[in-house]
């Protein structure tokens, strides 16, 4: 008697331990992103309002974004992000030491992290001895227009990113 | 077996209190009955517009009032209801006669070029450019001729007061947005622009374009972003600020656009999103059908929506109101099927654990 | 400080047992807490409620999660970001909805089921005290959630239920004002019923649970015969194990034996459950408030939900003190059924004479009431019965009283 009653009890336990697994899938579901979060994932960024020389702030996803169109006088970066001829660089304004927003200085054409002292070029190259580890991230966009799409990786992304250069 | 009777007591009182508060409850709370107590039975007629449910509004008046007066003592009362049934004698035979000049044109053959150059002069108001002309936006046409019935379309177009059922509206010196309309095209013209518009305004619309040209100028779809002027737009903040003053221009504009509306129909018509939760199937077919038939006196005007146009609509107030039935549909029967399986394994191990017990 | 085996592998039964007497507990709380015999699927009710509480509070957490209690946001939240956007967030609401409608059915069934078996008598008032406490903890917290959706609905019913605590012709609007926290139902209003709904409502009616079991500890759970049941002899005779005695036993153990029974009934019941989330949940999520709320516009018809409706049929009929007095006492009343009741014996009431009509009695004046709370009073035949049904309802206590006091004696064995 006692082995068959076990032997039932435990398919029970058994069979409502697979329902759990279903409650607790639609449990998981429930803390994902709503739809809406993730629809409102892409910034559309209008270059034509962008000024030579002078870095303007977006927003994506809660971040900052840096948009700078180059002038002459700076440098060229295989990073660069090229609209219609004109240089553009493209970054998530957040040091990658530790999340800080740097300020773009105009005398010396670097942006500066006033955080720990962090300091990148006009390319988002950090400079060598200082606390940042690597280039200012640069985020997922695509070419449309003389605009950028945040959020969506297009053809110009996608080869950065193979040649490691995003972040 | 005991258990089972002492279950069949149970689930008869059960299922006598819900038969109670639900289907008998809300039976006798939304029934409508006449003056002798007799009920009035509201039914789709499938969205043919003869006159039919304007016949029996005048024939349930005409008989309420008789009845009123042969129990009146009041002299003066008496007249005042006498006055009352002469008018409703009056409304009656306008209606019958309204409706049978309507049949008669339906005989004619219309040409469909000569509806297309009659048509210019409608693109005038019925542009698409969401203008408010006279209280409201007029229609969008580009699907009216899959949208609408025929017969109604040749009825809004000798009479639209008179067809949207809402002439009680117009009685005084209130004018119709499109009375102007009323006797300028003669019965060839009428079936002509009607015949051009069933015939070339004829594509398939979505869901939600029917929504749109049918139901927006006046009622927004905020679960939809839909306002009474259509999409609303994407804007972007200023991100010194915060703000977006794109949308607060647009907001103004809406909210401008409502009070317009809201001052020509007597009260702002309310949103969409939830109504097909609200409403019972039934009230929203013969109301779009006729909304004079559950709620006599509304502003609403009839759209003339065909059987297939209501569908259409009805579909998108199904997606937007209750957007988790697919997800129901097939959930359901797995999540049933658990509990059989798991209440059989629960029977066996019952029987088990109680087997050598008495 | 207790002896403590040392040598105990941390975590092993024995170290538990050593810390936190772990097989006592089980033994107290399970094995060795006993349940009559003779008993059928109605005292599976108690567990099934359990269950049901359970299942509200899973759901109710996840509801919480996207749940914005603001006037401006809460029908929104509720109707679009929770029944759109959310993943299963309609089926959250759904169980929600449905449980709270089911827990009443169930709370209605337990109830009865005390009073047919005579469970609220001796020794086990304390139980049947508890449990209305329950009763009423369980409708206080249905009438806060029910405020939440903010419709049509919600707020009438706020509007209604707040204005009885004026107390008809003391007229004391300073006091309705006071639990409303603004002249109308409005962001007080809803920020006060949200708090009591999430928080401090679910803390008391967990606690009063514990109370409730407590309470059975000493009288036990009565059987259908209403037979004393010498538990300890009967508590040997299982613990000896054989078959033979086991039978001659009139107890079982809650684990496994009784609990076996219970899931069994919790399966049928989650099988109508879910049944109804899927199928045919209307009823527990009433159209009217699927209007936003709007407090320039009163429904055509305003109702409470099934499960409050017959009291709220005993105030309807009267003038609005009467009225308000018999509400009263028709709230108290079912307390005070130990002492109104004199008879000495606890047995099903088709075995107790007179009782047994006064019991099947009481059951159609309730589900009357009830009916009629929710039909149109404007019928003249439906407010004429109304009054009867509510003055019968208010004569059952009298009746009770008397006919009980000349109920014969049982003979044990009879």
């Amino acid at each position: 008697m006692s082995t068959r009653r076990d032997f039932m009890g435990m398919a029970l336990g058994g069979f409502t331990a697979v329902g759990a697994v279903g409650g607790f899938y639609a449990a998981k579901r429930t803390w994902d992103p709503l739809p809406s979060v993730k629809a409102a994932g892409s910034t559309i960024v209008d270059l034509s309002q962008a000024k030579e020389g002078e870095p303007m702030t977006e927003k994506w996803r809660g971040k900052p974004i840096f948009v700078l169109r180059k002038s002459a006088d700076m440098p060229a970066h295989e990073r660069d992000v090229v609209v219609k001829g004109v240089r553009y660089h493209v970054s998530i304004a957040l040091c990658t030491h530790l999340g800080c927003i740097p300020a773009y200085k105009k005398a010396s054409k670097t942006f500066f992290c006033a955080c720990h002292g962090g300091v990148f070029d006009t390319s988002g190259i950090n400079l060598p001895g200082l606390p940042p580890p690597s280039p200012l991230e640069i985020p997922p966009f695509a070419i449309e227009g003389n605009t950028l799409v945040l959020g969506s990786e297009g053809p110009e992304y996608l080869a950065l990113k193979k040649n490691n250069l995003v972040v | 077996m005991k258990e089972l009777k002492i279950f069949g007591v149970v689930a008869f009182f059960s299922l006598l209190t819900y038969y109670l508060v639900e289907p008998y409850a809300h039976h006798a709370m939304h029934a409508k009955f006449d003056a002798q107590g007799n009920e009035i039975k509201i039914e789709s007629h499938g969205f043919v517009y003869d006159g039919t449910t304007e016949a029996a509004a005048s024939a349930v008046a005409i008989s309420d009032l008789e009845y009123k007066i042969g129990k009146e003592k009041d002299a003066k009362l008496k007249a005042s209801l006498e006055k009352k049934l002469t008018l409703a004698k009056d409304v009656q035979a306008k209606k019958a006669t309204f409706w049978k000049e309507v049949a008669t044109i339906g005989q004619l053959t219309g040409n469909a070029k000569a509806g297309e150059a009659a048509f210019a002069s409608c693109t005038g108001c019925h542009n698409g450019l969401n203008m408010n002309m006279g209280g409201v936006i007029p229609p969008n046409l580009d699907h009216a001729g899959a949208l609408y019935d025929e017969n109604y379309l040749i009825a809004l177009l000798k009479d639209p007061a008179m067809a949207s059922n809402v002439d009680h509206k117009y009685a005084d010196t209130m004018l119709h947005p499109m009375g102007s309309i009323k006797g300028t095209m003669s019965h060839q013209q009428i079936a002509d622009v009607v015949t051009y518009l069933k015939e070339k305004k004829a594509a398939e619309p979505t869901a939600k374009t029917a929504f749109m040209e049918a139901c927006v100028r006046c009622h927004a779809m905020r679960y939809d972003k839909v306002t009474q002027l259509g999409d609303i737009p994407k804007t972007k903040e200023n991100i010194k600020t915060g703000h977006d003053i794109d949308a607060m221009k647009y907001a103004q504009k809406v909210a401008e656009e409502q009070a317009t509306l809201a001052g020509y129909m007597g009260k702002l018509p309310p949103d969409l999103s939830m109504i097909i939760r609200a409403r019972s199937e039934h009230f929203m077919e013969t109301f779009i059908e006729d909304p004079q038939t559950q709620l006599p006196g509304t502003s609403m005007p009839r759209v003339g929506l065909s059987e297939a146009g209501y569908e259409k609509v009805h579909e998108y107030l199904m997606d937007i109101g209750d957007p988790s039935k697919p997800a129901r549909d097939m959930a359901g029967p797995w999540v049933l099927g658990f509990f059989f399986i798991f209440t059989i394994l629960a029977y066996l191990w019952k029987s088990h654990q109680w087997k050598d017990l008495h | 400080m207790a002896k403590i085996d040392k040598k105990a592998f941390p975590f092993s039964k024995q170290w538990l047992d050593d810390r936190l007497a772990l097989t006592t507990v089980m033994k107290v709380l399970n094995t060795e807490y006993w349940i009559p015999k003779n008993i059928n699927f109605l005292w599976a009710m108690g567990m099934v409620l359990a269950a049901t509480f359970g299942v509200l509070v899973i759901s109710g957490i996840f509801l919480l999660m996207y749940y914005v209690p603001t006037v401006e946001g809460a029908f929104d939240s509720v109707n679009y970001t929770i029944m759109t956007e959310v993943g299963y967030g309609w089926l959250w609401r759904h169980i929600h909805g449905i449980g709270a409608s089911l827990v009443f059915l169930i709370i209605y069934i337990h109830l009865f089921t005390g009073i047919y078996y005579g469970s609220y008598k001796r020794g086990r008032e304390m139980i049947w005290i508890s449990g209305m406490l329950l009763f009423v903890l369980f409708s206080a917290e249905a009438f806060s959630g029910y405020m939440l959706p903010w419709g049509q609905m919600s707020y009438w019913a706020g509007m209604v239920i707040t204005n009885l605590f004026s107390g008809g012709s003391l007229e004391a609007y300073s006091f309705v004002e006071w639990i409303r926290g603004d002249y109308v139902p409005a962001q007080a209003f809803l920020g006060r019923f949200f708090m009591l709904h999430v928080f401090l409502l679910p803390l008391i009616i967990i606690a009063t649970i514990v109370f409730h079991f407590a309470t059975l500890r000493l009288p036990h759970v009565n059987n259908q015969e209403g037979k004393e049941v010498d538990f300890d002899e009967s508590a040997r005779l299982w613990k000896e194990g054989t078959v033979e005695s086991r039978k001659k036993s009139e107890v079982i153990p809650f684990s496994p034996v009784f609990l076996s029974k219970d899931i069994f009934v919790m399966g049928v019941y989650f099988i109508l459950f879910f049944y109804l989330v899927f199928y045919n949940f209307d009823f527990a999520m009433d159209p009217v408030n699927f209007d936003p709320a709007d407090g320039l516009k009163t429904p055509a018809h305003i109702y409470p939900e099934w499960y409050f409706l017959w009291s709220y049929e005993i105030l309807r009929p009267f003038s609005k003190d009467v009225g308000l007095i018999a509400f009263a006492v028709a709230q108290v009343a079912l307390f005070a059924l130990p002492f109104i009741d004199r008879s000495p014996n606890v047995a099903p009431a088709s075995k107790r004479g007179l009782f047994k009509y006064w019991f099947w009695t009481l059951l159609v004046i309730m589900i009357a009431l009830t009916a009629l709370g929710k039909l149109p009073p404007t019928d003249p035949v439906f407010a004429a019965m109304g009054l009867v049904f509510a003055v019968a309802f208010l004569l059952m206590g009298p009746a009770l009283y008397i006919i009980t006091k000349f109920e014969k004696k049982i003979e044990e064995g009879a």
